[in-house]
C-alpha cells in the first residue's frame, strides 16, 4: 500500500505540473461517436455490471444522460472501470471524457488534481448503524462503543476526528474487507458499524437476517457529495455535462417523466417545461446541441427521481430513502438552476 | 510424523505379528492397522499426545466443514433470488449457478460468451497436447500458430461474421489465462537474453542487463502496473492511447522476465567451465555454443525455480484489477457487488481459489514430470 500511495502522490504531482489540458472535447467526442466514461469496478446501485455484463447504476445514468444529449442515443457510452487510485489520472490523461465514479467533491481534487466537478448526483455522508436492542437513539450515546470500520479510508479518519471532537472514546475493530466487516458486525464483534450511509442502508436491507433488528442513527458525521467530474480547461464540455445532469433534476421538479415526456412536450402550457423540452428553442443552440437534447435524456434515461428509484431507491435492492437526495422542494438538496 | 524408517520398522513389526498367527488369517486384517497405529501414532507419550491433538482438531474442523459445504449446502435456487440461501445454514453454491457467467467472462457481451469459452477450450486443449512428449514435433508449432490465429479471431472478431469486441470488454478466466500465458511466453526468451547479457564480457551489455534486472526487481509489481497504466498515458501526446490490456501485459512481461533471468542465470552458473571451453575448442560460435551446449543443460537444472516463477506469474495476474481489468478474481468481486448475493462472498472466493489451484497444481505436477523426463541419464 505504501508503494501505491507513493505512486499516487507522484501521479498527482505529475498532473499538477502539467498545463491544464485544453481542447474541444465536445468535437472530439462527437467525432469518435461515443462518450468514454470512467466508472466504478463494481459498486451496486452506482455502477456495476449485471449478470449479463450490462452496466447500470446512478453514475452510469449520468454517463447515459450525456450520451443522450450529444448523440440522441443513451447507449453510445463506453465504460472504463477504474480503481480508486486510477480514477483521477485517467481523467487527466484523456483516457476518459467523464468521471462518474462515486467521487467525493473536495477542494483539493477540484484544484490541485485538475478536475472540475459538475453536479452532485448523490449526497452521501458517514453514518452509524447499531443493533436496535442496544437502545441507542443518537450518536452521542456511543461513548466507549466498539466500532467496526474499514482501515485506511477517510471513513476511519472521520471516525477518529468525530470521537475526538466530541471528547468520547471508542474501540475500533479494523477489518480489511467490506464483506467480512459486515459478517463481524452481524456476529456481534462490535456494537457499531460505520460507513457511508448508502452502504449502511444496502447492508441493512440485504445482509441482515432481520433488518428491523438494526437501526441507522440519524446523524451523519461527514459530507460526501458524490459528483461527476470533467477535466480543467474545456468549458463547453463542462456546460454540456452539467446541464445534462441538471435537466434530469429539473424534469423531476416539473413532473416530466420517461412516460409522459412526449405528451408534456406536445401539450404543456408551462413556459419552463417548454424551454426544458426544447419546444421553445434556444437552450440547445446555446449548448451547441440539438434542441431536443433534454427531451431525449428524459425519454431514454428518465428524470432524477426515476433514476434514483430504479438504481438505489425503493425500486432497487438497496431501498435507500431519498433523504438529502430529495428535491429542495421536499426537504432535500437537489436543486437545478433555471433553464433560461 | 511418519518417517521412512518407521515404515520399515512397521513392516518388520507386521511381519513379526504375521508369522505366529497364520492359522487365524482373518485376525490379521483386524490387528494390522492397530499395530501400525501403535508403532506409528502411539509409540511414545509425546507422539500419542500429538496424535490425540490432531484427531481433536480434525474432529472439530472436518464435520462442520462438510456439513457447511456439502450436507447443508444450497445447490440451486428456483427463483433467481438468494432467499433460499438466506434460510439455509450451509454454503450457498447456488451463487455459482446465478453468477458463473459474470465470474468467468466478466463484461464480455453476454450473447457472445461462447467465443471466449471456445477460445479457452482451444488454449487448454493445445496446452494439454503440448505437454506430452510424443507430440513434440514441428507440426505442433504450426498447430499453435493456427490456434493463436483462431483464438485471436474468436476473442476480437470483427471479420468472418463475428462482431468486433474490444479488449476493454474482455474479462474473467480468458483474461487471466491469456495474461499469464502470454506473459510467460514473452518473458521467457527475454529472460534468457537478460541472463546471458548479465554474464556477458561486453561491459555495456552487462551494465544494461544488470541495471534492468536490479531496477525491476527492486519495485513491486503493483507499481510497475500502476506506472504502465496510469503514469505512462500522461506522457503520451494527446489523442494517442495504447490499449490498456497491452500495457498491463507489457508490465507483467517485463516484471516476470527480470525474475526469470535470475533463475536462468543460476542455471548458467551451475554449468562447469569445461563445457564452454570444450565448445570453444570445437570452434562453435557464441550463439551455437549457448544453444547447443550450455542452455539445454542450464535450463534443465532450473526447472523448479522457473515453474515457481510461472506459478507466481499466473497468480500475479489478479493484480491487474488495480488498473481496471476484470481478471478472474476481479470478475468474482464484481459478481459479489450485488447486495443480494454479497453475504455469500466466501463461496465466491472459494470457487475462484479452486480455479487458480487447478491451474497451479497442474503446472507444478507437470514440472515434476518434466524434470524426471528430461533428467534421464544425467542425474547428478
Amino acid at each position: 500500500m505504501k508503494a501505491f500511495k507513493a505512486c499516487a502522490i507522484a501521479a498527482a504531482l505529475a498532473v499538477t505540473s502539467m498545463p491544464a489540458w485544453a481542447g474541444p472535447t465536445v468535437d472530439a467526442v462527437k467525432a469518435k461517436g461515443f462518450v468514454q466514461c470512467g466508472v466504478n469496478l463494481g459498486l451496486y446501485g452506482f455502477s456495476a455490471p449485471d449478470d449479463k455484463g450490462n452496466w447500470s447504476g446512478l453514475d452510469v445514468d449520468a454517463c447515459r444522460a450525456v450520451a443522450a444529449a450529444l448523440f440522441g442515443d443513451a447507449s453510445k457510452v463506453k465504460y472504463t472501470p477504474l480503481s480508486a487510485q486510477q480514477r483521477l489520472p485517467a481523467l487527466q490523461s484523456g483516457e476518459i471524457d467523464l468521471l462518474a465514479r462515486n467521487t467525493t467533491w473536495t477542494l483539493s481534487r477540484d484544484t490541485a488534481n485538475g478536475l472540475n466537478f459538475t453536479v452532485t448526483n448523490y449526497y452521501d455522508g458517514q453514518g452509524f448503524m447499531v443493533p436496535t436492542k442496544l437502545g441507542v437513539k443518537a450518536a452521542k450515546d456511543l461513548n466507549g462503543a466498539t466500532v467496526c470500520v474499514l482501515p485506511g479510508t477517510t471513513t476511519e479518519q472521520n471516525l477518529a476526528d468525530w470521537f475526538r471532537a466530541n471528547k468520547m472514546t471508542y474501540k475500533p475493530v479494523v477489518i480489511e474487507k467490506n464483506e467480512e466487516l459486515a459478517s463481524a458486525f452481524i456476529a456481534g464483534r462490535c456494537d457499531v458499524y460505520t460507513s457511508d450511509a448508502s452502504q449502511l442502508a444496502a447492508i441493512r436491507a440485504n445482509e441482515m437476517p432481520n433488518p428491523a433488528d438494526y437501526v441507522i442513527l440519524p446523524e451523519l458525521i461527514s459530507k460526501e457529495p458524490l459528483a461527476v467530474a470533467v477535466r480543467h480547461g474545456d468549458d463547453q464540455w463542462l456546460d454540456v455535462v452539467r446541464w445534462s445532469l441538471y435537466a434530469m433534476i429539473a424534469a423531476e421538479e416539473k413532473g416530466v417523466t420517461m412516460a409522459n415526456v412526449d405528451q408534456m412536450a406536445a401539450s404543456s402550457p408551462d413556459p419552463e417545461i417548454k424551454r426544458l423540452l426544447g419546444v421553445t428553442a434556444g437552450n440547445g443552440k446555446a449548448l451547441g446541441l440539438d434542441e431536443a437534447w433534454a427531451k431525449t435524456i428524459i425519454k431514454q434515461v428518465g428524470n432524477y427521481g426515476e433514476s434514483f428509484d430504479r438504481n438505489v431507491g425503493q425500486g432497487s435492492k438497496l431501498k435507500i430513502a431519498r433523504g438529502q437526495n430529495a428535491l429542495y422542494t421536499q426537504g432535500g438538496l437537489m436543486y437545478a438552476p433555471p433553464f433560461k | 510424523m511418519i518417517k521412512p524408517e518407521d515404515d520399515i520398522h512397521n513392516a518388520l513389526a507386521a511381519a513379526d505379528v504375521e508369522e505366529p498367527s497364520q492359522a487365524v488369517a482373518p485376525a490379521n486384517s483386524v490387528w494390522k492397522p492397530l499395530s501400525w497405529a501403535k508403532s506409528n501414532l502411539f509409540d511414545s507419550v509425546p507422539n500419542a499426545l500429538l496424535t490425540l491433538l490432531a484427531l481433536l482438531l480434525l474432529w472439530e474442523t472436518v464435520p462442520p466443514l462438510l456439513s457447511w459445504g456439502l450436507f447443508n449446502a444450497t445447490w440451486s435456487v428456483a427463483d433467481g433470488t438468494a432467499a433460499a440461501c438466506r434460510d439455509g445454514t450451509g454454503a450457498c453454491w447456488a451463487l455459482m449457478g446465478e453468477k458463473n457467467r459474470l465470474m468467468l467472462f466478466g463484461v464480455y457481451p453476454y450473447d457472445q460468451h461462447w467465443r471466449p469459452l471456445l477460445a479457452t477450450a482451444i488454449v487448454i486443449a493445445m496446452l494439454a497436447t503440448s505437454a506430452l512428449r510424443r507430440f513434440w514435433l514441428p507440426a505442433l508449432g504450426y498447430a499453435w500458430l493456427g490456434a493463436v490465429v483462431v483464438v485471436a479471431w474468436l476473442m476480437w472478431g470483427g471479420f468472418l461474421g463475428l462482431t468486433y469486441v474490444e479488449t476493454a470488454q474482455w474479462g474473467g478466466l480468458p483474461l487471466t489465462l491469456g495474461l499469464a500465458l502470454l506473459g510467460i511466453v514473452l518473458a521467457f526468451p527475454l529472460s534468457i537474453v537478460l541472463a546471458l547479457g548479465r554474464r556477458s564480457n561486453l561491459p555495456a551489455i552487462k551494465a544494461i542487463c544488470t541495471g534492468y534486472i536490479e531496477l525491476v526487481r527492486g519495485v513491486p509489481l503493483v507499481s510497475v502496473l500502476f506506472m504502465a497504466s496510469v503514469m505512462f498515458p500522461l506522457f503520451l501526446p494527446e489523442g494517442v492511447t495504447i490499449d490498456k490490456l497491452l500495457r498491463a501485459l507489457a508490465g507483467m512481461t517485463l516484471f516476470t522476465a527480470a525474475y526469470l533471468a535470475e533463475a536462468v542465470r543460476g542455471g548458467l552458473q551451475a554449468i562447469p567451465r569445461g563445457q564452454e571451453e570444450a565448445a570453444d575448442a570445437l570452434g562453435l560460435s557464441y550463439w551455437r555454443k549457448m544453444r547447443l551446449i550450455v542452455l539445454p543443460q542450464a535450463l534443465r537444472l532450473v526447472i523448479p525455480p522457473i515453474v515457481n516463477q510461472f506459478i507466481s506469474c499466473f497468480k500475479d495476474t489478479s493484480l491487474v484489477t488495480i488498473v481496471g481489468l476484470y481478471d478472474l478474481l476481479a470478475a468474482t468481486k464484481a459478481a459479489l457487488a450485488d447486495p443480494e448475493w454479497r453475504p455469500f462472498f466466501v463461496e465466491g472466493y472459494v470457487a475462484a481459489a479452486l480455479v487458480y489451484w487447478c491451474f497451479c497444481f497442474f503446472m507444478s505436477r507437470y514440472s515434476q514430470w518434466l524434470e524426471r523426463e528430461l533428467a534421464t541419464g544425467t542425474r547428478r
